[in-house]
């Protein structure tokens, strides 16, 4: 007991920390590195809690893709972070006051938490119907079944998202010249060279 | 699972085939062919209403409770395919004079159809997220479409920022309620809310987050500074798309939110929805009475018109459901209308958007502005044009409950509004006349124009068809 709590602290601690870095670091490759260092320990504590499959996830998702993805677009845009902050002090104050707003809400909403009187009740797949399966059976025992509709929803989204990526980004470049190979074998040399004979000091 | 039932699914399943079938298409045979996959898209539609009509809208819910079929569903989902019917025919010949004939738009628009149906039908706070994602997402690509556009892919920016924001809102509303429930079936919610004796922080907290979230897609004041940027940079025929249906599918499901689980919390969100109403309508009024571009008028005026929406939320009976979804629907139809003649503000070959632009209309295109003036007539809510019905019903609702203050300050509000839809006239009757419109309307936009006429006008002569299937529809909304 005393050990879980021991790396519930310590996970929570450094992710609380290292959020912080995140949004404080000068150099934005070092907040994405902070970043990715949240993600680990946000992984810990879902494992903490049992739900090995999503700490899993996280690793997997977040620290393999999305953070990578930021890393890339880090370095490869040409963007001064610190043009960017210029202008952020000004929203100091209203960000500190919608910040403590928020925390008084969730301070008030938190304290007197209370539960519906038999929750245990309703909830969809109480936990005693997988008793022995682990984490990942137990998703996918009710994955394609009971939420069906959901999985098939995602995956319009994720459709809609990628046609979308596409219609924004992809465009004809009509000024970028590139190599058709296709062309440069039809071209002969008599189409484009002209042959002149000159004499010396006439010109053409 | 044993309510493994596809049949009330079939209309949005035939949806997404076609979508995508569409897009292997397009993909093929690149973006000449854009004109043949709307009218596809459209002919989609229509088949999706006719599967719509046969599958049956007796009250059942299938997939483990998630979708819920009954008569205010059916009804709503058959609006919705009707306006995006509209929304394509009126954008055809727009991509075509705009230059952004792209393939992808109709198939946008059919996946935004799909999730503005799964909202109607959600039964569950999962399906309904994920059917307001899917329509969101489809609707930001949308107002960024214009791609060579500043204005555009601003609108699409703010559209996507705000929308975000406002799902967090939501979400977080989510995540309160099922912390307090345990459940995320609709039908366990309004049992275990109903079965409580006073309600905890928590609870209220989650509802007006979540109701919150939902302000921000019908666009109610406070939460409506989105509306008049995005309706006036995106292009024109997104923004007909954007005033004729997502509205009427967020409400749809506002309705069942707050009719079916949350009813038992009358109290609580009563306050934040009058609140809403009075706002919107103020607001509404108020802030159009400066604009001279008449998309932004437009977006002020459709913010008014869901303040008039929700007082029939107020009055919470099933006659004042009964007629926020006539009201709905009148402003469908008219917005439809009022946006066939927006496209048709052309001077050589530019989009013109000043309502100064208009002036004169009434010599150098009268029939253009005569439709117009109809319409703008209905908007106002003068009789017999079919705006006044939708107002009446909307406000009779109310004083039955006994909210005079809203309605007494829901016509003060319209008397306002009048004003600026009535100097539009005054702009097209009584200015001095300046260049005419480019003459070329196409057949479906006078179509579309025509039907809206013809119902603005005619639905004096038989109210009461539409009127008892708004209030039979909504009237289901209350007897589960």
């Amino acid at each position: 007991m005393i050990i879980q709590a021991l790396a519930f602290y310590l996970f929570a601690g450094i992710l609380t920390l290292s959020s912080l870095m995140v949004i404080t670091a000068r150099n934005p490759v070092h907040s994405v590195l902070f970043l990715i260092l949240t993600f680990f320990n946000s992984a810990g504590l879902f494992i903490l809690l049992g739900a090995e499959f999503v700490g899993m996830i996280m690793v997997i998702v977040y620290v393999g893709a999305v953070a990578v993805l930021f890393l890339f677009v880090v370095m490869m845009l040409d963007i001064s972070f610190a043009d960017l902050r210029k202008g952020a002090m000004q929203y100091v104050p209203i960000g500190l006051f919608i910040g403590a707003v928020l925390l008084t809400e969730l301070v008030l909403v938190y304290g007197a938490w209370q539960f519906a009187p038999d929750v245990g009740l309703n909830l969809a797949a109480p936990a005693m119907r997988f008793e022995d399966a682990t984490n990942a059976e137990s998703l996918g025992q009710v994955l394609y079944t009971d939420y069906v509709l959901a999985f098939q929803l995602a995956g319009l989204i994720l459709f809609v998202a990628m046609v979308g990526a596409i219609v924004l980004t992809l465009r004809k470049r009509p000024s970028v010249r590139k190599q058709s190979v296709a062309e440069q074998q039809r071209r002969k040399a008599e189409d484009v060279l002209e042959m002149h004979k000159i004499t010396p000091g006439t010109g053409i | 699972m044993i309510d493994f039932n596809l049949i009330p699914l079939l209309p949005e399943i035939f949806l997404s085939l076609i979508g995508m079938g569409l897009l292997i298409v397009g993909v093929s045979e690149g973006n000449r062919s854009t004109r043949v996959i709307c009218w596809a898209a459209a002919a989609g539609f229509a088949i999706a209403a006719l599967i719509l009509l046969g599958v049956g809208w007796e009250t059942r819910s299938v997939l483990n409770g998630m979708f819920v079929m009954d008569k205010f569903a059916g009804f709503m989902k058959l609006l919705i395919l009707i306006g995006l019917i509209a929304s394509v025919a009126l954008s055809v010949r727009y991509l075509v004079q705009e230059g952004m004939e792209r393939f992808e738009f109709p198939i946008l628009i059919i996946f935004a159809g799909i999730g503005m149906m799964i909202m109607v039908s959600a039964n569950n706070l999962l399906a309904l997220y994920m059917g307001l994602e899917l329509q969101a997402l489809s609707l930001y690509v949308l107002a960024a479409f214009q791609r060579n556009s500043v204005r555009s892919s601003e609108a699409g920016i703010k559209y996507f920022v705000l929308g975000a924001l406002s799902s967090g809102m939501l979400l977080f509303g989510m995540s309160l309620i099922y912390g307090f429930t345990g459940s995320i079936d609709f039908g366990v919610i309004g049992r275990t809310l109903g079965e409580l004796n006073a309600i905890p922080f928590g609870v209220t907290f989650g509802l007006v987050f979540m109701l919150a979230g939902l302000a921000f897609k019908i666009s109610a004041v406070p939460f409506h500074m989105w509306t008049p940027d995005v309706y006036q940079g995106a292009p024109t025929a997104v923004t007909a798309l954007f005033a004729i249906v997502p509205k009427v599918a967020a409400f749809a499901l506002l309705m069942r939110l707050l009719f079916e689980p949350f009813m038992a919390l009358s109290d609580q969100w009563l306050q934040i929805i009058y609140f809403l109403s009075l706002m919107s309508m103020v607001v509404g009024a108020f802030a159009a009475i400066a604009q001279d571009n008449i998309k932004r008028l437009l977006a002020y005026s459709s913010i008014g018109n869901m303040g008039y929406a929700l007082i029939g939320i107020v009055a919470g009976t099933a006659s004042g459901a009964g007629a926020v979804v006539l009201y709905l629907m009148i402003y469908m139809v008219m917005t439809a209308g009022v946006f066939a003649v927006v496209l048709s503000m052309r001077r050589q070959g530019l989009a013109v958007y000043k309502i100064s632009d208009l002036s004169g209309l009434s010599k150098t295109a009268p029939t253009l502005a005569y439709a117009m003036a109809i319409l703008m007539f209905s908007m106002s809510g003068i009789p017999p044009a079919a705006g006044f019905f939708g107002k009446l019903l909307v406000f009779n609702a109310a004083v039955t409950e006994g909210y005079y203050i809203l309605a007494t300050l829901g016509i003060l509000t319209s008397v306002v509004a009048a004003y600026y839809y009535l100097r539009v006239i005054k702009v097209m009757f009584f200015d001095e006349p300046i260049d005419e419109f480019d003459k070329d309307m196409p057949f479906a936009r006078r179509a579309v124009l025509l039907i809206s006429i013809l119902f603005v006008l005619g639905f004096v002569i038989k109210p009461s068809v539409f009127i008892e299937n708004s209030l039979s529809a909504a009237a289901s909304l209350f007897t589960g």
